[in-house]
C-alpha cells in the first residue's frame, strides 16, 4: 500500500521539475506553457510557505495507483469480460471521461452531490461521467441509433464515501453490456444473463446466484398490498435493503420512518420472503390477488418467457489459478565474463526483431550470480549465454532457471531453439 | 463524425430515464441516487425551460466518442504498443485521472491554463492529469522506488485550442515508457529509442526517421556561438520551430522578437543545418568551437556510445543527429529523441498529411539528487507515442483506400430456414458461446466441425 510521504516543498518541485516532459509532437504551445510551468515551480521554491512547509505526497481521497501485480489481475479480469462480450457480438465504445454538465444532470445540479463537476474556466460546464449509460444514451440519441449491441469498459468518478475495505472508489472501473432496440420479447434480456453466467463462471470466483425480478410485479405487488402509490419508491428502497437487513429492520423502517401501516408492511413480507425457480413464477400465476393485478401479470409473463430460454441456454462449468509475474520476459541474456556488452547487445536485438520478449541487465558487467538471480525473482523462465568459450566454439548455452540444466545450441539457431523451448512449455 | 442533434427537452428527459439503470452491485446508495436522478429529469420536463428550448446534444468542445470502427484501429495500435512495451520487460501502471492539485501545478494555478480544474465541492483541490510523467514521478517519490521500468496507457486532458484535423483534442491517449534508475550509460537510452523503432516499423505508417540531440551539445552550441545565458530557452524554443518555418523566419523572430544579435543567430544557423549519422558526431569532435565547451564534449561523447549501440541494436540508418531538434529543453538533461514520418511521394488521390511527430522523448536526470539530503538521485529517460497523431494517419490511409473494418469479431451466424426454429438456434448458439467460439454438418459434430473450419480461415 503506497505510503504518505512527506518531501520538503523545494525538493517537490525540483522533483516535479525535473520530470515535467513536454508531451510530444509539435504542440509549441504546450511547450511553452511547460516551460512557464516549470520555470514558476522552481522560481516558487524561493518563496517559502508559511502555512505547509512540507508537501504530502498522495493520491486523492478515494483513488489509486494500481501497482503493476494489480495490473497484471486486472488485465486477466477485463480480458475475460471483453472476450466474453466479443463473443456475443458486441461492438466496442468509447466516449470522453466528461460530458456537458447538461447532459448528466439535466440542471438537476448540485443535490445530486454525487457527480464530480469540473470549473468553471470560462468554457463549458463539464462534469465527469458517473456511469457509462447516461454516455451511452446521449451516444444513441446524437447518431440517431435505433439498434445497437454494444459493450464500454471505462473509468466513471463518484463523491460518495469511499469505503475501501469494500472495494468501493471515487473513479472505479465499469464493463458495460447493453442492447439497444425493438426485438422480439426477452430474448436480449436473456442473452444478458446468460453473459453475466460466462462471465461469473468465467472468473472462477465459487458458486453464485443471480436474483431476477420485475418491476412491474414488485409495483403490482405494492399494489395488491395497499401501499400508496406516492410511497412506491421509498418503500422499494427500504426493500432493497434486504441483502444487508433483516426483515424486522426493514419492516421498522418502513412503518417507523416512511410511514406505512404495519398490515401492509406484513404482506408486504409475505411476498418478499419468496425465491425460487420458474415454479414460482407459476404460483404468483395462480397468487389470488397477484393475478388481478395486470402489471404484475405482464411481468410475470415475461419472466416465464425469459425463463424458458434460460433454459434452453442452459450453464457451463469451467475451471484453473497461479502466481503472479508482473513482466512477461521469456528469455534473459547472460554473460559470465567481463566485456560482452557488445554480444549481449547483438543477442538481444535477434531476440527482439524476432518478436521474443527479452530482457538483460544494463550492466557493463554484470555478475553472473546477480542475473541469475534477476531471473528467479522475476520468473523468467529462460537465459541464453554467451562467453568466451561459447564465442570461440560458434555456440550460445541455453538455460532453463527452473531445472538449471544447460544445453549448447549453435549460434544461428538461437531464434529456432528459442521458439522451440518456448512453445512446449 | 457525430451532427449535434437538437431534441425537445422533454424527449431528451423521457429517454434519459428510460436508459438509466442502475450500477452493478451492492451500491444502493447510488441506486437511490439514479432514481432520483431519473424521478428529478421526469419531474424537470415539467418545467419547461425559458432560455433554452430545445437542448442541443454533443460531446464537449475537444472531445469525441470513438465509434466501433474506431475503437477496433485504436485496440489494433494500443495492443502493438503494448506488445513492444511488455516485450522489453516494462511492468503496467495506472494512477488515478486527476492528482492533488498541488502535485501538478505546485500553486502554479490559474496562469497555467492548460490544465482542467475540478469544482471546489468542500473536499481537496484536483486537477485532472496532463501528462503521465507528473503521475510517474509522483508514484516513485511516494512509493520510494528507485529502479523501475514502466509503461502506462492513458489518457490525458488539455484545455488547449483543439485542431481537429491534426488530429489534436483536448481529451487524448498517451503511450509513455520510461525507465527509472542508475544504470551503465546509454543503454536504457538506446533500448528507448530501438522501441520507438520496433512500434513504427510495426505500425506500417511507411518510412520515419528519428532526430536525435542532446541538451548539452545544445547548450553549449549556444555558449560557443555567443547567446547570452538568460536568453537558452528562448533561442531554444525558436529553433524548435525549424520543423514549421524556415530558418529565415526563425532567424527573424530571434533577433527581432527575442532580441539576439544577428552574427550570433547567424553562427547558430551554420550548426542546426547540421545534420547526419554518427559521422556528424566525429565532425563536431574536431569542431574547434564545440570541442572547447565541456557540456558539448559530454554530450557528443553520450552520443558517440548511443550510435554505437544503436548500431548494434540494427537501427542505426534510422537516427539522424540533428541539431535543430530542440524539444523543450528545460526538462531534459541528456539525450532527446523525436520520431518524424516521411512523406511518401503523394498517392493517387491521398492529401500529403502534415501531422508532426508520432513519438518522441529524452533523458531527465537529477531529480532526487537536488534535494535528497543522501543525493540519491533518480535519472530517468522515456518516450511518449502519440498515438492520436498516428490514429488518424491510419483513419486517413483506411478512408483513402477505402478498407473495410469489421466492428465485430463474430466467427459464426446462426440460422434457419423454417419458421419456429428459435429453440434450436438458442441452444445451437449457447453450444457455440459455451466453446468460446465468437453449414449441413451432424449435429453432434458441431463444435469440432465449426473449430476446424476457423482454424483453416
Amino acid at each position: 500500500m503506497p505510503q504518505l510521504r512527506l518531501l520538503p516543498r523545494r525538493a517537490w518541485a525540483a522533483l516535479l521539475s525535473q520530470l515535467l516532459r513536454p508531451p510530444c509532437a509539435s504542440s509549441s504551445g504546450a511547450v511553452h506553457c511547460h516551460s512557464q510551468v516549470a520555470k514558476a515551480v522552481l522560481t516558487s521554491q524561493l518563496k517559502p510557505h508559511q502555512d505547509k512547509p512540507n508537501f504530502i505526497i498522495k493520491t486523492p481521497k478515494g483513488t489509486r495507483d494500481l501497482s503493476p501485480q494489480q495490473m497484471v489481475v486486472r488485465e486477466k479480469i477485463l480480458d475475460l469480460v471483453v472476450s466474453c462480450f466479443k463473443r456475443h457480438g458486441a461492438k466496442g465504445l468509447d466516449t470522453p471521461a466528461f460530458e456537458l454538465k447538461e447532459v448528466l444532470t439535466e440542471k438537476y445540479g448540485e443535490d445530486s452531490g454525487l457527480i464530480y463537476d469540473l470549473k468553471d474556466q470560462g468554457g463549458e460546464l463539464l462534469s465527469l461521467r458517473y456511469d457509462l449509460t447516461v454516455p451511452f444514451a446521449r451516444y444513441l440519441a446524437m447518431n440517431k441509433v435505433k439498434r445497437m449491441k454494444r459493450y464500454h469498459v471505462g473509468k466513471v468518478w463518484r463523491r460518495e464515501s469511499p469505503t475501501m475495505v469494500q472495494g468501493r472508489y471515487r473513479e472505479f472501473c465499469q464493463c458495460d453490456f447493453d442492447i439497444a432496440g425493438q426485438f422480439d420479447p426477452m430474448i436480449p434480456d436473456a442473452e444478458c444473463l446468460k453473459i453475466m453466467c460466462e462471465i461469473l463462471n468465467g472468473l472462477q470466483l465459487g458458486d453464485f446466484l443471480i436474483k431476477v425480478n420485475d418491476r412491474r410485479i414488485m409495483d403490482g405487488m405494492f399494489a395488491v398490498c395497499g401501499v400508496p402509490e406516492s410511497k412506491f419508491r421509498a418503500v422499494g428502497s427500504s426493500i432493497d435493503k434486504l441483502d444487508k437487513m433483516s426483515w424486522k429492520d426493514v419492516r421498522h423502517e418502513m412503518v417507523a420512518k416512511k410511514g406505512l401501516a404495519p398490515e401492509v408492511a406484513d404482506q408486504i413480507g409475505d411476498y418478499v420472503q419468496c425465491h425460487g425457480g420458474v415454479t414460482l413464477v407459476e404460483q404468483m400465476f395462480q397468487d389470488p390477488r397477484l393475478s388481478q393485478n395486470k402489471q404484475a401479470l405482464e411481468g410475470l409473463e415475461d419472466l416465464k418467457l425469459l425463463f424458458e430460454y434460460l433454459t434452453l441456454f442452459g450453464i457451463s462449468e469451467k475451471t484453473l489459478g497461479e502466481r503472479v509475474r508482473t513482466t512477461e520476459t521469456q528469455v534473459f541474456v547472460a554473460t559470465p565474463q567481463k566485456n560482452f556488452l557488445q554480444e549481449r547487445l547483438k543477442l538481444i536485438a535477434e531476440l527482439w526483431d524476432a518478436g521474443i520478449k527479452a530482457e538483460m541487465l544494463y550492466k557493463n558487467n554484470p555478475k553472473l550470480l546477480t542475473q541469475l538471480h534477476y531471473c528467479e525473482n522475476m520468473g523468467i523462465p529462460l537465459v541464453v549465454i554467451i562467453g568466451e568459450q561459447e564465442l570461440k566454439e560458434g555456440v550460445i548455452k541455453l538455460r532453463s532457471v527452473a531445472s538449471r540444466e544447460e544445453v549448447a545450441i549453435k549460434r544461428e539457431n538461437l531464434v529456432a531453439e528459442v521458439q522451440k523451448r518456448l512453445s512446449k512449455s
